[in-house]
């Protein structure tokens, strides 16, 4: 369970949003909506516990978040606005990198079926510059598949620059890790064919 | 934990390979900032000789905080930092693992180097290992102590100036007891006391640069 309080949030000498706060039980999914700027993007970071909120705090499984930092990080996936993908690294070597660095023991053979399953076959050994905006995000998005035991996944844009077929593809990925008692947050202006629709939080309602 | 340290060092360290142009201007810098002496200061031998110890210093510690700015830049550009950040590994574990595999990239090649240089300046040769051995241990800590520099100014417009301005004035203790051990060591006093205070300096800072520069990672990403 995941529950925010209070949660205000301050950008350089800007309050962007204050008195926010949601509560997620397992196997739900939340959008967050909003116009730009609205602190989308900084909401989910203090989620994750990347920033500091001005006011308030998180919850994960009844504990705050900031108390119990590497347990919390274990058993989540946050996956940015930036992909972080080296350009003079293969895609997989990225992605075996972002396992590793993340804690997580996966075979290569794991990655590798996790590149083809999201379509990047042909790309496995490329250097990361030479792939499309669309490629590269589903080089990030791979590690969704190999991520099934982290509970929480919190996903900043997953379905920018991707073809019809994946965001179809990652919506089905979405709703399964729900239906297996998965929480899934994340921000996005698309809509997506979910098995069932995501609950709507608006930051815009509390916005200064 | 040693698996998260070793995928981050080699990781860093096949990026040092596929961009080795970076690491040779870094030895190029080394090299050619100790050739400026002779033109300046003029090719009398016994002259170079008794400034050598400190010229080659002085150069090793400019190369090394010349590309001091790149330890965290692209990762934090490309979003691997706050990958990293949200490990359930330690950040200082991490940390640790860059700052070594920068070393290995940036310090050990300028250190190979160094007794050639030596022999350039007519450094006797007496002092060839003293000075090898006093890099070997102070260009990690000024790597240490740059890094949490790097750290602090990361994304911060000038940074890489600003960076000079923070971390120079923490390079002089090193600096001092660095050419001072060649020196004393040439001079016949022995060069032990020296190169103990480097070692001891060596090891707090591995002890306690990591944790402050994981500190201060948290605070740049903020």
């Amino acid at each position: 369970m995941l529950e925010a309080q209070e949660l205000a949030c301050l950008k350089g000498d800007r309050l962007l949003f204050r008195d926010l706060a949601f509560r997620l039980q397992d196997g739900e999914m939340l959008r967050i909506a909003g116009p730009n700027g609205v602190g989308k993007t900084s909401l989910l970071r203090l989620v994750t516990g990347l920033a500091l909120p001005e006011a308030g705090e998180v919850r994960w499984r009844g504990h705050c978040i900031r108390r119990e930092r590497e347990a919390f990080h274990g058993e989540l996936l946050y996956l940015g606005h930036a992909p972080a993908l080296n350009d003079l690294l293969s895609p997989l070597e990225n992605l075996r990198f972002a396992c590793a660095a993340a804690g997580d023991h996966v075979a290569a053979e794991h990655c590798v079926q996790a590149l083809v399953r999201i379509g990047l076959e042909n790309q496995l050994d490329l250097p990361a510059r030479v792939l499309s905006q669309g490629q590269r995000r589903r080089v990030g998005l791979a590690r969704l598949f190999l991520s099934a035991r982290r509970p929480l996944w919190v996903l900043d844009e997953p379905f920018t620059a991707l073809d019809v077929h994946a965001v179809a593809d990652l919506a089905a990925t979405l709703s399964e890790h729900c239906a297996a008692g998965g929480i899934v947050m994340m921000t996005t202006h698309q809509d997506a064919p979910f098995a069932r629709p995501p609950a709507v939080l608006d930051v815009g309602a509390f916005a200064c | 934990m040693l698996s998260a340290f070793l995928a981050v060092l080699r990781r860093d360290l096949l990026l040092a390979w596929r961009g080795r142009a970076d690491v040779l201007v870094t030895l190029a810098f080394f090299v050619i900032v100790v050739c400026l002496f002779p033109f300046g200061v003029g090719a009398e031998p016994n002259q170079l000789r008794a400034i050598a110890p400190g010229v080659l210093w002085v150069a090793a510690l400019l190369a090394c905080l010349l590309s001091l700015h790149r330890l965290f830049a692209q990762d934090y550009a490309d979003g691997t930092l706050e990958q990293l950040l949200l490990s359930r590994e330690p950040a200082a574990v991490w940390v640790m693992a860059k700052v070594l595999a920068f070393w290995l990239s940036t310090g050990l090649p300028v250190i190979a180097v160094a007794p050639a240089m030596a022999l350039l300046l007519d450094l006797e040769q007496g002092g060839l290992p003293v000075l090898v051995l006093s890099l070997a241990l102070g260009t990690p800590i000024l790597t240490l102590l740059g890094a949490v520099g790097a750290a602090l100014t990361l994304g911060l417009r000038g940074g890489g100036m600003l960076l000079a301005l923070l971390v120079l004035p923490l390079f002089v203790p090193v600096l001092i007891f660095g050419a001072g051990a060649v020196e004393a060591q040439l001079s016949g006093s022995g060069a032990v006391a020296h190169l103990l205070l480097l070692g001891g300096g060596l090891t707090g800072a591995i002890a306690l640069a990591p944790w402050a520069c994981a500190a201060a990672l948290r605070i740049s990403t903020d």
